[in-house]
């Protein structure tokens, strides 16, 4: 069954002209449950607003979101989102933070804190749970961010370039985390994730499916490919396997033409 | 912390430096004492005032004053700030009015106020929320509408209702503008207590120092402003304490 279908989706955007944009047109997409799909694209080519219309922060301008089958309207209670910026509350300590899901819903703040601090240990923070996100690195704030997702448990989530600003080291290591949480369930338990970055290499590495949206504007999708390199993956080696170059090569040769096309656009 | 010590031994250095200069004109008839007075005869004024005990009421009058006006002020111009930053709709039609209300210089509003609240404190009390209010209001408006986008999704992902977004986005990121700005409001709060008192009042240091000019008292008139002067000081020094308590986590 498909966690998340894209039904003909088209969304404008209204310029500060006053003209108005097409972001995306006529985008038909299925992630099945459970599945790792990453969404590749040119800078500026609609990926977040796909990912924004999943989530239900957008509404379609035709088109439709059907989510485990329902037409979403308003919010989508099924998905966390991890943003691309800094999303953690600067006014609340890490521990705070990562228990802000739970406070939400109401759960008492003994339980909230004890699951945080769970959390926190998980991705080894637990030295840090007192300290505001301003005094943490990049790559500890997005573990932050990482665990103020996942301690709600929903089933799909949603993330928007998630380690771009991270140094190559860093944003490996952040990759090795997210897999080890997302393979570490069976396969019929794992959560739904939708990956967007603009980054080849980096969702070949990590996904089932990669999807190459064109350069936009009225992006809409190129090519949908399966990725059949095994589970679970190592990072610090997949990268040099034949399998993992036959396919980089075959998607670039794809996905450069839209860069290229994308560049003459802005250019 | 040597550069702080360092600064503090300027900081005296200047001050000694004027008042010896001060006095010294004086002394050398370069300045004429009724127009100007000098150092000692303020000191000793101040020191007559506080052995006598006659400086006390009047400040306390002043700082009740100018706390009633910060806290009335505070309290609308937050409701205020935050309800328009909420329906922008409104906040475009009242924008021109709002603009207008703030242009009006407050000295011409003293003597209306004196009419409609009498002598004693509650018209120095408006005249401080009438300044207090607007530096509030702009704060909390500008700071919810700052509240950054990322959070406010962030936090509706987590699956906040509107009053959750407000109580953990909305507020906090307003009163990061609000405590930033009691430092001036408070600085208000007291300017127009003390213009509300000059203007007409039977206690209070504006009315101490508007009795002193009216007989031609310079010394009167400066050890006033003096002793308004090291208040300011001390409670802003109080404020900046508590600002860098309340936003901790900005370090």
């Amino acid at each position: 069954m498909a966690a998340i279908e894209f039904d003909a989706v088209s969304r404008d955007f209204v310029t500060p002209e006053g003209r108005t944009y097409r972001a995306i047109e006529n985008v038909s997409l299925a992630v099945e449950v459970g599945a790792f799909v990453a969404i590749v694209g040119p800078s500026g080519c609609g990926k977040s607003t796909l990912l924004n219309l999943a989530a239900g922060l957008l509404a379609p301008t035709s088109g439709s979101v059907r989510v485990a089958g329902a037409r979403l309207t308003g919010l989508n209670r099924d998905a966390t989102y991890l943003f691309q910026q800094d999303a953690l509350l600067p006014w609340k300590s890490v521990r705070d933070n990562v228990a802000l899901g739970l406070t939400l819903r109401g759960t008492s703040r003994a339980e909230a804190h004890a699951r945080a601090d769970a959390w926190l240990a998980r991705v080894g923070l637990s030295a840090f749970r007192l300290h505001y996100p301003r005094q943490l690195s990049g790559g500890m704030r997005k573990r932050v961010a990482m665990a103020q997702n996942w301690i709600i448990d929903r089933a799909i989530v949603l993330m928007d370039e998630p380690f771009s600003a991270l140094d190559v080291h860093t944003r490996q290591q952040m990759e090795t985390e997210l897999l080890a949480l997302w393979e570490g369930r069976s396969s019929d338990q794992r959560k739904t994730i939708v990956f967007v970055t603009h980054d080849l290499e980096e969702a070949i590495a990590l996904a089932d499916c990669v999807v190459v949206l064109s350069a936009g504007p009225a992006a809409r999708v190129v090519v949908e490919h399966e990725v059949t390199l095994e589970r679970p993956r190592d990072l610090m080696e997949l990268r040099t396997l034949p399998a993992f170059i036959d396919l980089y090569r075959s998607l670039w040769a794809v996905l450069r033409e839209e860069v290229i096309r994308s560049r003459a656009a802005h250019a | 912390m040597p550069r702080t010590r360092s600064v503090l031994v300027w900081q005296v250095a200047v001050g000694v430096v004027f008042l010896a200069s001060w006095q010294a004109l004086v002394s050398l008839k370069l300045l004429d004492p009724f127009f100007v007075s000098r150092p000692s005869d303020i000191g000793s004024r101040i020191a007559r005032w506080l052995a006598s005990g006659s400086l006390w009421g009047h400040l306390a009058v002043t700082l009740e004053e100018s706390l009633l006006g910060l806290l009335v002020g505070a309290a609308i111009g937050i409701a205020l700030g935050f309800a328009l930053a909420r329906t922008p709709f409104i906040a475009r039609v009242l924008d021109p009015y709002i603009k207008m209300l703030n242009a009006v210089p407050r000295v011409v509003l003293a003597p209306l106020f004196l009419l409609w609240f009498g002598l004693g404190i509650w018209s120095k009390v408006a005249l401080a929320v009438t300044l207090v209010f607007f530096v509030m209001f702009f704060n909390t408006f500008q700071g919810v509408r700052d509240a950054d986008r990322v959070f406010i999704d962030n936090v509706r992902m987590l699956g906040a209702s509107e009053r959750q977004l407000v109580r953990h986005v909305l507020i906090p990121s307003a009163l990061t503008w609000i405590f930033s700005s009691l430092q001036t409001s408070l600085g208000f709060a007291m300017v127009g207590a003390v213009v509300g008192e000059y203007l007409g009042a039977t206690r209070g240091l504006g009315y101490v120092i508007a009795q002193a000019e009216g007989t031609f008292d310079t010394t009167g008139v400066f050890a006033g402003m003096t002793v308004l002067g090291v208040v300011v000081v001390i409670v802003s020094a109080g404020v900046t304490q508590l600002e860098r308590w309340l936003l901790r986590w900005k370090s």
